[in-house]
């Protein structure tokens, strides 16, 4: 019992942290952030008390709604500061008559977690800063968590979460009503979060292999919410609710929502297939979690995996997501490299196999250069069309200073110019920093002797 | 790093004409290999385009000519712009194009930008 306990709460905590503060914050506004997570966090630290003391409640989930809840009425009850300023502003925005209602249903914890994305990838934060707000506010990470994500110490995420929040205070940003343009013009900046948030959990050099995993999950859940939310279908029936309706009076409140409701369908009329897209190369992604690390969390080069290890129900998946992607006459480098992982689940070396995979890698290139589009292309050239032109082209990049580059020149050199193949791999080992990339470089150094 | 203009031109007379998809898609092909690398060197503006071979000449006093320019025998059939240190590295990045391989030939202008 005890045991079950002590699992429940952290699980608990990841996945109801986050709803209750972005229903909180939604009705607070964002710059009350620290009032909504204080309630939330009082509202876990009863709960660990109590259930140690009394054993678990019969339904735990319903108990930190009804506990927050309470705990919400408390405070501004309390707080008179609030009380003044804030309850009415809240009266203003929020359906309620006379009791002010919190509304944990999952229509609205969803809406509000998706609101709460927009809010969390505003680009006046820096980019590691969002990510750091998304794993915190989006995912339910704790500061030691992220730092060691980050591979960092906890003061130091510690800080720039508090910066990033002070910062989204500082700036007002809405909870309530993002604009079509402003849907427009942030829409690429969350992909690109969620985008990052994926590759930190899948590219970190972190040990815990659950944590990593759980990043990649929760990257996947949030671009899926994104997809499947019913506020994006723009479906207005009201469904299941678990709360009761809300009053009739107060029109304003109700045609805030409204207005939400419809910014966000048309989002997802406009950028579905963009976030399907990204979906579809996660899915695809995540599909060789397993194979691609050792229980000591090294990693396993691609040609090396067992293949019985690849999930296929994700692998399928993201060929669903990335058919659904299909739709729309815009493509995005989600797309491509969707493409190119969906190659990837073919272990077989076809002409075919290679020659796609080179042309999507032209075609991002195209769209956006990236240091690491550019040495894949050339491995992919290799394998289209030979060993003799792609180093040729390899030379030609010119990124000396990347131990990937010196990397990729070792690869293309083994059979052709052992000796520069090996001067090569020497330099990368002078340049690679993480452990897992040395231990890589030194295997393949070895196979090719002195 | 300047852009410079790279202007393909050739013989639409000497073109191979009536191509099966195969052809066309190696030409593609060897196209996007092409300017795949320089986008790979980080070196690529603008991918540009192809052209349509018809066109019209507008003179003076309203005098209209039709294309393609049969009496001359190189036209412009397409163009990208490139980013380069200099003419020469601009110039560099031009060999190897498809369009040398099929006669034609390569213009490299520095773009002086307005």
């Amino acid at each position: 019992m005890y045991y079950k306990q002590t699992e429940l709460i952290p699980h608990l905590f990841r996945t109801e942290y986050r709803k209750i503060v972005s229903v909180l914050c939604k009705l607070f506004g964002i710059e009350h952030i620290e009032i909504a997570e204080d309630i939330v966090s009082d509202t876990f630290l009863l709960a660990s008390e109590l259930w140690g003391l009394k054993g678990l409640p019969e339904n735990p989930t319903a108990w930190l709604y009804v506990v927050a809840k309470n705990k919400t009425k408390d405070y501004l009850k309390r707080d008179s500061l609030f009380a003044q300023n804030i309850s009415k502003e809240i009266k203003s925005n929020a359906p309620i008559s006379e009791e002010i209602e919190i509304d944990l249903s999952v229509k609205n914890t969803n809406d509000s977690q998706l609101a709460m994305i927009f809010v969390v990838c505003h680009p006046c934060n820096p980019a590691e800063s969002r990510i750091g707000l998304a794993l915190n506010l989006l995912c339910g990470f704790g500061v030691e968590e992220i730092a060691n994500a980050f591979l960092t110490n906890k003061k130091v995420i510690y800080k720039r979460l508090q910066r990033a929040k002070e910062k989204l205070r500082a700036e007002k940003i809405k909870i309530e009503q993002p604009t079509l343009p402003e849907i427009d013009d942030r829409l690429s900046t969350v992909l690109m979060v969620l985008y990052l948030l994926f590759n930190e959990g899948y590219y970190s050099s972190s040990q815990d292999i659950t944590l990593r995993k759980d990043i990649c999950l929760e990257a996947m859940r949030l671009t899926s919410l994104l997809i499947d939310s019913r506020a994006c279908e723009g479906n207005e029936q009201d469904e299941e609710r678990d709360v009761p309706e809300r009053s009739e009076g107060n029109e304003q409140g109700r045609a805030r929502d409204e207005a939400l409701t419809k910014s966000l369908a048309k989002f997802s009329q406009m950028n579905k297939p963009f976030a399907n897209a990204l979906l579809s190369l996660l899915c695809f992604q995540a599909s060789r979690f397993d194979a691609r690390l050792n229980q000591n969390g090294e990693i396993i080069l691609y040609e090396e995996q067992d293949t019985d290890l690849w999930d296929q129900e994700l692998i399928a998946k993201g060929e669903y997501f990335l058919n659904q992607a299909s739709q729309g006459d815009k493509i995005s480098k989600y797309h491509l490299e969707a493409g190119i992982a969906y190659w990837h689940t073919i272990k077989a070396d076809t002409k075919e196999k290679w020659e796609n995979i080179l042309q999507l890698y032209n075609q991002l290139l195209l769209i956006e250069y990236s240091p690491i589009a550019a040495l894949n292309r050339t491995y992919a050239l290799a394998k289209a069309n030979g060993k003799k032109e792609a180093i040729i082209e390899a030379e030609k990049i010119k990124l000396t200073g990347n131990h990937l580059y010196h990397s990729l020149l070792g690869e293309l050199y083994t059979d052709v110019d052992n000796t520069k193949a090996i001067l090569h791999l020497q330099n990368a080992l002078a340049l690679a920093r993480s452990r897992a990339d040395k231990m890589v470089i030194s295997n393949k150094i070895c196979r090719l002797g002195p | 790093m300047k852009d410079f203009l790279l202007v393909y031109r050739t013989d639409y007379n000497t073109m191979p004409k009536g191509s099966s998809p195969e052809q066309m898609q190696a030409s593609t092909k060897r196209w996007m290999d092409w300017i795949g690398g320089i986008a790979a060197q980080n070196k690529l503006t603008d991918r540009g385009n192809r052209l349509v071979p018809s066109g019209k000449v507008v003179k003076a006093d309203n005098v209209i000519a039709d294309g393609p320019y049969t009496e001359i025998k190189e036209c412009i059939v397409g163009y990208s712009i490139v980013k380069a240190a200099s003419i020469e590295e601009a110039t560099e990045l031009s060999k190897g194009c498809p369009i040398l391989a099929i006669g034609g030939n390569v213009e490299v202008r520095e773009i002086n930008v307005l």
